[in-house]
């Protein structure tokens, strides 16, 4: 008996010692840096940091500068950012840019024979569609609390909240372009529990569409440097109008007219007095022309996927890497522009008469026999990490040069692009004017000025080329032209021959990529893949 | 060390019991009974001859016979498998008598430490292997897993690199967990410990000292390691160190050895380099004018031959009722890179005092290490191979400092700003490099082994545990170097770490014992809890050397507890079958509340056909035992300190990941991908074997076929779009199962007087094959392995998992080859038919893991000498060679100004100008081999000084030889994906070992 009591006590010690102990599994983060979502909104300031997180993932791949906390898993952390990811797709994938290294991904884009396996692809959806989940889950967090809030708070996180859903609907205009139908979420949507569906490209550009003219009202006149105001919204719109035909087959040119107009009688954008201080370190100060740049900073603002790979990327050869372009850690030597390019957009590539031809040709040829050797192809010096004073950027490899998301000058080309293409509200006078001040500024004088029999639709997507090359707008352009699948336009490489040959119509979408088509069974593939 | 021969030891303890209360005497003997190598030997007999009076010995060997008459009496002690010892007594009151026995034969008497228990290896229901000491390779002084590589069937031991002190990847049974550990659990002196290594320290097998080490036992099935529940997947590594002796022993053990590299890569030479490169670029000035006059060997700068020394200091004894044993170990080894140091000193202290008439043991157990590693700039291993023969060391230049290095421009001005893409001096970069890391790190436990005074059959067992360690160190290298660029371009760095761990560990269980001798029965049961907590911080901060400018510091935090329940039976009928039962109920923080407890059951039978009196008499057998088994073990072991993959989190960005709003800079605040319904990955081992021996077991072994299938794995995989707050998460998804057979057999070929040589050898056979990779379970997904990028590209992974493939099979492109077998260059199969070649033709091809590993051993001894040796051979493993891969005649330039050597494979392909050669199939090489890991000689001097003085001398070398088809520098490659790395060394080395 006392062998059995002294057992049972031993087991009630036990029972004790165990459930008290059960207790511990219930943990929370101790990391000061990690908070639970019940509480991170006990803090005010999480309404702006998170909103610097959806603003932050255009340049930035995650939590630790450099890299070290991705959101997106790859080899290099730097291929994952939205930039540098928008800037192949858009670039890489045309005449305006040929790439050395021989990544498997951007060889495939520039000979034009992607598949739904390829790494580029696969890293421009996810960092699409990751960027809108964070807006969705902005979204939903902040409505779920703001009717607690109140004062200046509540005003600014109604701002916010907008900005959000520009964000997002930012984010959805470049997946529509890119990948058609697409899957689609909102914040009604709850993360977890749901696989999203596939929505059509037209229902597409109708959500994009009316979220852009809902936000419209609450979208401030002016806001805080690279915070989207009412005018970035209405140069996205002119933008979605510009392309309607493609999106959806039925011509919005009017509208286009209509938004672009808004922008201009607002008066307050205007040409940037110099062209080439728009891609300096300082282009901070050309918020005259720049509606929304992606805002970045040697210090701050640290990845390899923002503008520090645009600027590493074009350097080589023997460019001055530090005194030239600030970035006295050295250029990565990859990308160039294609001979056709040059000759077609640029007869004169000197510079001397448009001052747009910001390029370097010292030891290149403008010929390439070989897309590995940086060597062939002429340089573009258009972006550098120093100031318009020639200081040097803030530091030696990540730069301070902002990217120009949204300028004044696009607006003017969009404007005439929708009058030549039979939209109202506009008329060609005016849109000759326009394109004249372009022409002013690039050439410093008159010289450059065209007619207004010169003012043709094949002049403007050269225009288009001499203007915004390398700025992100090149394969749609092509596109809506016409001209970026088939032969009717060959560059270098395209087709992945030297002379380039005609390539399949199915090319002017991207593939959904196998890794989320097989996940997810309600989407369908991308005809011809 | 415990050791519970259990059946017998619970048959003969409470015969003795029950016996000894009976009989009223007088005068006691009490003493411990040993075995040969002084550890306890429980359950062996201690009687006093020609009476019936008799004990058996407890847990730690002691026993005591009470009733004793006065006088002269002959004690004598027995034990199965060892020689029965008498020795004469006089016995007058109280006397202590310790005996050491000796065995008969070596063959049967392994103790198997089972968790909570152990078991004489003979009456394991699971699949348990045991190495002793004894057995142990010979010279292996750094670390523990190269004393038991080979020895183990099922069980692949691969050094990551050929470092001193070097970490290995450890495989039971194969692979069976995708993102989650594959680790085997770890358990010292019954602490178990975290997988979390140390920031500059190598896994925890590095840190303890082979010297220490009694007895490495192996649980492979999931019958032996459910006792382990949660953390038993990956099978279970139990440590148990020396304790201490009767007599008092000091034992100096000192190491000297030598390494040296066996074979340098084929790399062009000065002359064949200026050659190749004037041939290839033909005309081009601009490109040739960059070679040099020199004939430099990179890679004879930068090794060299290295000397390492092992010294170990034991003292064991007994004071009163007290074993003791201090250790004290020092190791200094260079590697043969340049600059490299391993050094470690190690105490180790186990007392073992017994209390209350040993009714109470009591086990303490502390170790400390104190570790210091210089691991070099080892990224000199791939520039001495990239770098260009005909440039010499220095060249004068005063901006670098004097170290030849690429600058822009074609090198005109050896003074101008540096190509920093280029390859970096390698010599530069060992000198200029301190990469020195300090760790400390103390493991220990105390353990009450109570036996209740009113219930003898009922133990009770407290065991109380910690593990503190804790690193810093730094990387600094002096500004005016060419490589280093951030923060500051050519500004050197100052990188600096620190981390601290800290493990505690509560566990009690009951155990209760009794021999039903009216049914023939024996059941013994235990049931236990265990508690633990993990806490880990650090934090790393890098500037420029000058500290002129500071990247963000990276402090972390973290923790995590795991509870558990857990319950055996045991139950032997008839000395013949042997059934056991084991239940774990385990309980993580990791999980949220609704799936944080998993149950993992395991049942396994063993019938000791040996027993049978059909068998009984059958001389030339000399042992038949059959186990069949089958139980689930889990796994909740995370990778990255991803403590909280169920929780809703919000992450803060650091200081150089805001962004600019206005003229202010905010933090980012982060949704964190999470999974609410995660929860254990579980692995079911079904396991069937038969352990034999012939002619008084001079052959032995044992055959196991298992089957193993691990479902729900713990995946990183892609995620629906949209639908979450990362691309990839950690989820609950896919199926894997691997099957294998294992042989072992143990031969003593000669035993005579002079001469005896026995001879190990295994086998094991294993297939790994995922067989669901995502809900859907859609067979043409592919997950590419994330950390298999190729060196030289950004886009290319070389590794992914495809259901119905094995893990980590190659993904790449099927090469064309001419008439005359020579690879095409750029020339692919189009697999899918499409007309072009492009990613969507990649296929998967071939495996890392090998297929068949074979370990041979051998001990021959004649008279006093003795000679060993141990190999292995692996067969069916294949490597992606990324040094031949890297290796084309397009890469002897780069258009960012620079030469590069290649290795001679550019020699094979001829491959100039294609952009993408590395993903083709012709790099997939296979990577069977033999090596042979030690030979060593041995002479034993005669023994003076009553037999208590022993001196023995010793040479071999390690790394001896290895047979391969395989053209790369090393066939044996971690994860196949050979990329420069850390030669191995070949060893030579001389011992001494003296004890007094």
């Amino acid at each position: 008996m006392k062998a059995y009591k002294i057992f049972t006590l031993q087991a009630a010690i036990i029972v004790l010692l165990a459930t008290s102990c059960t207790k511990d599994l219930d943990t929370k983060p101790i990391d000061p840096l990690v908070t639970t979502s019940a509480t991170v909104f006990d803090n005010p300031a999480s309404y702006k940091q998170f909103l610097a997180k959806l603003y932050g993932s255009l340049a930035l791949s995650g939590q630790k500068g450099q890299f070290g906390a991705p959101e997106i898993q790859a080899s290099d952390e730097g291929t994952t950012c939205f930039l540098r990811e928008f800037w192949a797709a858009e670039e890489v994938t045309t005449d305006e840019c040929i790439n050395a290294w021989g990544d498997g991904g951007l060889v495939e884009y520039h000979g034009g024979k992607w598949s739904d396996n390829n790494l580029y692809v696969q890293l421009m959806y996810e960092r699409l569609f990751i960027n809108i989940a964070y807006c969705n889950e902005y979204i939903r967090d902040v409505n779920a609390r703001i009717g607690g809030l109140t004062g200046s708070l509540k005003t600014d996180v109604t701002e916010y909240v907008a900005e959000a859903r520009f964000l997002r609907a930012y984010f959805y205009y470049i997946a529509m372009d890119m990948f058609g139908n697409c899957p689609f979420a909102t914040e009604t949507d709850l993360p977890g529990s749901f696989v999203p569906k596939q929505i059509s490209r037209a229902d597409l550009f109708k959500y994009i569409e009316s979220e852009l003219i809902d936000i419209q009202q609450v979208l401030p006149e002016t806001n805080e440097y690279a915070r989207a105001n009412k005018y970035a919204d209405y140069a996205l719109l002119s933008r979605l109008y510009l392309n309607a035909q493609v999106f959806t087959g039925t011509e919005r040119y009017t509208d286009c007219i209509t938004y672009c107009n808004k922008i201009i009688n607002a008066n307050k954008y205007t040409l940037h007095g110099s062209y080439r201080e728009l891609f300096l370190a300082d282009n901070n100060n050309c918020s005259d022309e720049i509606i929304l740049p992606i805002a970045e900073n040697g210090i701050n603002t640290q990845s390899y996927g923002d503008m520090t790979f645009v600027i590493h990327a074009e350097v080589g050869g023997s460019e001055d890497a530090t005194n030239m372009f600030g970035i006295a850690s050295g250029g990565w030597g990859g990308n160039r522009m294609t001979t056709k390019f040059v000759n077609r957009v640029f007869p004169d590539a000197s510079g001397n008469t448009d001052k747009r031809a910001i390029f370097y040709t010292d030891g290149q040829t403008l010929a390439i026999t070989n897309p590995s050797v940086f060597t062939q192809g002429y340089l573009n010096a258009k972006f550098k990490n120093v100031t318009s004073t020639g200081a040097l950027g803030s530091n030696d490899t990540f730069v301070d040069t902002d990217f120009p998301l949204f300028r004044f000058s696009e607006i003017y080309l969009n404007y005439a692009e929708a009058v030549l293409r039979g939209g109202a509200g506009g008329d060609a006078g005016t849109a000759l004017t326009y394109i004249n001040k372009l022409r002013e500024r690039a050439y410093g004088n008159t010289n450059g000025n065209i007619t207004a029999a010169q003012l043709t639709l094949n002049f403007l997507i050269d225009e288009r080329g001499r203007e915004l090359y390398w700025e992100g707008f090149r394969r749609t352009d092509l596109v809506r032209f016409g001209l970026f699948t088939g032969g009717d336009y060959l560059w270098d490489f395209k087709g992945d021959v030297q002379d380039g040959k005609a390539t399949d119509a199915h090319l002017n979408i991207f593939p959904i990529p196998a890794s989320d088509l097989l996940l997810n069974n309600n989407l369908k593939q991308n005809p011809g893949y | 060390m415990k050791k519970i021969y259990f059946l017998r030891y619970v048959f003969l303890l409470l015969f003795v019991l029950f016996a000894g209360r009976l009989l009223a005497q007088s005068g006691t003997i009490s003493g411990r009974i040993t075995d040969e190598t002084n550890q306890p030997l429980p359950g062996a007999t201690v009687a006093l001859k020609g009476t019936t009076n008799s004990a058996a010995t407890d847990l730690n060997g002691y026993y005591r016979l009470t009733g004793v008459a006065g006088g002269q009496q002959v004690l004598t002690a027995s034990f199965v498998g060892y020689k029965t010892q008498e020795q004469t007594v006089d016995v007058n009151g109280a006397v202590t008598i310790n005996i050491q026995l000796q065995p008969s034969s070596t063959l049967l008497n392994e103790i198997a430490v089972i968790g909570y228990g152990v078991v004489r290896k003979s009456d394991a229901t699971g699949s348990v292997d045991v190495v002793t000491a004894k057995d142990f390779n010979k010279g292996a002084v750094n670390a523990i897993q190269d004393a038991i590589s080979g020895k183990l069937p099922g069980v692949v031991i691969t050094s990551n690199s050929g470092a001193p002190g070097n970490t290995s990847t450890i495989r039971i049974r194969g692979t069976t967990s995708i993102n989650a550990s594959s680790d085997p659990l770890i358990v010292i002196d019954n602490v178990p410990i975290s997988n979390v290594s140390v920031g500059g320290t190598a896994n925890i097998l590095t840190t303890i000292n082979p010297n220490d080490v009694e007895n490495i036992t192996v649980l492979k099935d999931a019958s032996a390691t459910a006792i382990y529940g949660s953390r038993g997947s990956s099978g279970v590594i139990l440590i148990t160190t020396k304790r201490g002796s009767k007599k008092t022993v000091i034992n100096y053990t000192a190491t000297a050895s030598l390494s040296a590299i066996p074979k340098e890569v084929n790399v062009y030479n000065g002359d064949e380099f200026r050659a190749l490169v004037n041939r290839v670029y033909n005309g081009q000035t601009a490109i040739t004018g960059l070679l040099g006059s020199a004939n430099t060997n990179w890679q004879d700068q930068i090794y060299h031959k290295a000397f390492g020394q092992d010294h170990n200091l034991s003292v064991s004894g007994s004071t009163k009722d007290m074993p003791y044993r201090v250790s004290l170990g020092y190791n200094n080894s260079d590697g043969i890179l340049k600059t490299y140091n391993f050094s470690r000193t190690t105490l180790d202290v186990g007392l073992d005092p017994s209390l209350l008439h040993n009714s109470l043991n009591i086990h303490i157990n502390v170790k400390g290490l104190y570790n210091t590693n210089n691991f070099a700039d080892q990224t000199a291993i791939a520039n001495a191979v990239n770098y260009d023969p005909t440039q010499p060391v220095y060249n004068g230049n005063t901006r670098w400092r004097g170290y030849t290095t690429w600058t822009t421009n074609g090198n005109t001005d050896i003074n101008g700003a540096p190509v920093t893409l280029a390859p970096a001096n390698p010599v530069a970069r060992l000198n200029e490099t301190d990469n020195t890391s300090t760790s400390r790190r103390s493991i220990g436990n105390v353990q009450f082994d109570y036996k209740l005074p009113f219930l003898p059959d009922l133990r009770a067992n407290l065991n109380l545990g910690y593990d503190y360690a804790e690193a810093f160190g730094h990387n600094t290298v002096r500004d005016s170097t060419q490589w280093i660029y951030i923060p500051v371009a050519s500004g050197g760095q100052r990188a600096v770490y620190n981390t601290v761990n800290r493990n505690q560990l509560a566990e009690f269980y009951l155990n209760y014992k009794k021999n039903l001798k009216s049914v023939e029965s024996v059941i013994d049961v235990t049931g236990g809890y265990s508690w633990s907590h993990f806490y880990t911080e650090g934090n790393s901060q890098l500037s420029d050397y000058k500290q002129t400018a500071f990247n963000s510091p990276a402090p972390y935090k973290t923790e995590y507890y795991l509870a558990s329940f857990f319950g055996r039976l045991n139950y032997t009928y008839k000395d013949k079958y042997l059934l056991t039962f084991t239940i774990r109920d385990d309980g993580t923080s990791k999980f949220s509340p609704k799936n944080r407890f998993g149950v993992f059951p395991a049942a396994a039978f063993a019938w000791r056909i040996k027993e049978e009196s059909f068998l009984k008499n059958v001389d030339a057998l000399s042992d038949l035992k059959l186990r069949i088994g089958y139980g689930t073990t889990g796994q909740q072991d995370l990778n990255n300190n991803n403590n909280y993959p169920y929780q809703a989190r919000f992450s803060q960005s650091d200081a150089s990941s805001r962004y600019q709003f206005g003229n202010n800079f905010y933090y980012t605040l982060r949704p964190e991908g999470y999974d609410a319904d995660i929860k254990w990955e579980s692995t079911t081992t079904s396991n069937a074997g038969i352990d034999f021996g012939f002619l008084n077991n001079r052959l032995s072994g044992s055959i196991d076929v298992y089957y193993k299938k691990t479902s729900n794995l713990l995946n990183v995989t892609n995620v629906p779009v949209l639908s979450n707050f990362s691309a990839t998460l950690l989820r609950n998804v896919g199926n894997m199962e691997n099957k294998g057979a294992e042989l072992s057999l143990n031969a003593v070929a000669i035993a005579t007087k002079d001469i005896n040589w026995q001879i190990g050898y295994s086998v094991t056979y294993n297939k790994n094959k995922i067989t669901k990779l995502i809900d859907q379970n859609n067979p043409d997904y592919i997950l590419q392995n994330p950390f298999s990028g190729i060196a030289g590209t950004t886009s290319g992974l070389i590794q992914a998992d495809k259901v119905g493939y094995p893990i980590n099979s190659f993904y790449v492109f099927q090469q064309i080859y001419d008439a005359n077998g020579q690879p095409i260059e750029d020339g692919y199969v189009d697999r899918n038919h499409d007309g072009q070649i492009n990613s969507a033709d990649l296929y998967l091809y071939k495996k890392p893991d090998p297929t068949v590993l074979m370990g041979i051993n051998s001990t021959f001894s004649y008279k006093r000498f003795d000679l060993s040796f141990s190999g292995r051979l692996s067969l069916g493993n294949y490597n992606y060679n990324n040094v031949a891969s890297g290796s084309t005649y397009r890469g002897l330039y780069s258009s960012l100004g620079y030469l590069a050597n290649q290795t001679k494979f550019a020699d094979d392909t001829k491959f100039t100008n294609a952009l993408q050669t590395n993903l083709s199939d012709y790099y997939i090489q296979n990577a069977s081999f033999f090596r042979m890991d030690n030979i060593n000689l041995g002479y034993n001097f005669p023994a003076w000084n009553h037999n208590r003085t022993r001196l023995r001398v010793n040479a071999g070398v390690q790394n001896v030889f290895v047979i391969t088809g395989y053209k790369g520098l090393d066939p044996e490659i971690s994860g196949g994906l050979d990329n420069n790395f850390f030669p191995r060394a070949r060893i030579y080395q001389f011992g001494v070992n003296c004890s007094f």
